[in-house]
């Protein structure tokens, strides 16, 4: 199970500036141990984040993206004391769903 | 969006070493460098270590199964907030001078039931073994970030770790004749593009222990004092430093002692 993300997220004139940090190996895949075995590929594939039912980013990640990513975006619209939800899946299939309120 | 990519470092590296002959070009990289470190706060991966931490502090662990909430820091049992900042210092339950780590594996022993041998397995984490220790450190330093660095050496015990440590520093031995001093004792020395703090200096001693622990990016984990001081010993080939060793502790006491007087700002993040 992985760690839960660290969520950021303050409202200003209307924009809502959303910041957060990710735990995860982001494994390439292109890495040997030191036994000269590959080591598998562990990566985030897909980032979304929902503000009230809506989506309001999507992403596509890949093995270039750094360990414990972190990741910034702006969106228009939200409230203080809303709720913005982010999830991120994996190439094995692991999820996680963290949500933070609007400051 | 923003994300960092790994190779972000090397291009930055990579520009700067083109031509890295001159002191003029020396000084740009220097200051690429500190511009990559500026970028990379916002997100400092830190935090993750820090949450976790914070809750394997708070959670009931061990043999006995208690938490570590009433792990007298120096300030108290269940205090906190700064004692980091004061830290290595005398403990007289203990009757020795510890710096945090000590203190912490002797907390996880008393109080939790564990044996030293387990509290003290792990002290450095890679990859999926991750060290709860580091965890933890990072968690109770991060309650000590602008605190002022006031460690004592009133007790004779302090000091003697700040003499034993001075001397630690500018010891000089092992087969390639090495000490601290060989790199820490001259300001704008490098290893490769790195500079190394001139710890002989009071703003050198200063900019360099405020700075610890820190989220190294090119390990992608978080590293503790103890870390820098084991990695150090191992550059200098020296005999491999023992983790809450009193030699540890002694070069801890000299270094924090060194830097009273500056804010505390860690964790960092490192390249």
């Amino acid at each position: 199970m992985a760690d839960p993300m660290r969520i950021r997220a303050a409202s200003k004139d209307g924009v809502v500036n959303v910041k957060v940090l990710m735990s995860h190996e982001m494994e390439t895949g292109q890495r040997k141990d030191a036994a000269g075995k590959v080591v598998p590929a562990h990566f985030i594939q897909s980032v979304s984040a929902t503000w009230q039912g809506k989506v309001v980013l999507t992403a596509q990640w890949g093995p270039a993206v750094s360990k414990n990513p972190f990741l910034e975006f702006n969106f228009k619209g939200g409230q203080k004391g809303d709720k913005i939800q982010l999830t991120w899946t994996d190439n094995k299939g692991d999820k996680r769903t963290d949500e933070a309120a609007i400051n | 969006m923003k994300a960092l990519p790994q190779w972000v470092a090397g291009i930055v590296i990579g520009i700067a070493s083109a031509g890295a002959a001159g002191t003029a070009l020396a000084q740009s990289a220097a200051e690429e460098i500190a511009k990559y470190r500026l970028q990379l706060q916002a997100g400092n991966p830190a935090e993750l270590w820090e949450a976790r931490g914070e809750d394997l502090w708070k959670q009931k662990r061990g043999p006995k199964n208690v938490s570590l909430e009433q792990c007298d820091l120096g300030k108290g049992p269940g205090v906190v907030q700064g004692a980091y900042a004061e830290l290595p210092r005398q403990f007289a339950d203990a009757d020795r001078v510890m710096d945090f780590e000590t203190r912490l594996v002797h907390c996880m022993v008393t109080l939790q039931g564990f044996t030293f041998a387990q509290a003290a397995a792990r002290p450095f984490g890679s990859g999926t073994n991750r060290s709860d220790i580091e965890a933890l450190t990072a968690w109770i330093t991060s309650e000590s970030r602008g605190v002022i660095m006031n460690v004592a050496t009133t007790h004779p015990r302090e000091q003697e770790a700040y003499r034993l440590g001075e001397k630690m520093f500018y010891f000089r031995g092992g087969p390639h004749d090495f000490g601290c001093v060989t790199c820490h004792s001259e300001s704008g020395k490098r290893i490769r593009l790195q500079d190394l703090p001139n710890l002989t200096d009071r703003a050198g001693a200063q900019l360099g222990y405020t700075t610890w622990p820190a989220y190294r990016v090119s390990q992608g984990e978080l590293r503790t004092f103890q870390w820098r001081l084991y990695d150090c010993f191992r550059q200098q080939r020296f005999p491999e430093m023992k983790f809450t060793s009193d030699g540890s502790i002694a070069l801890t006491m000299f270094l924090a002692r060194n830097a009273n007087g500056a804010a505390f700002n860690a964790p960092a993040i490192k390249r």
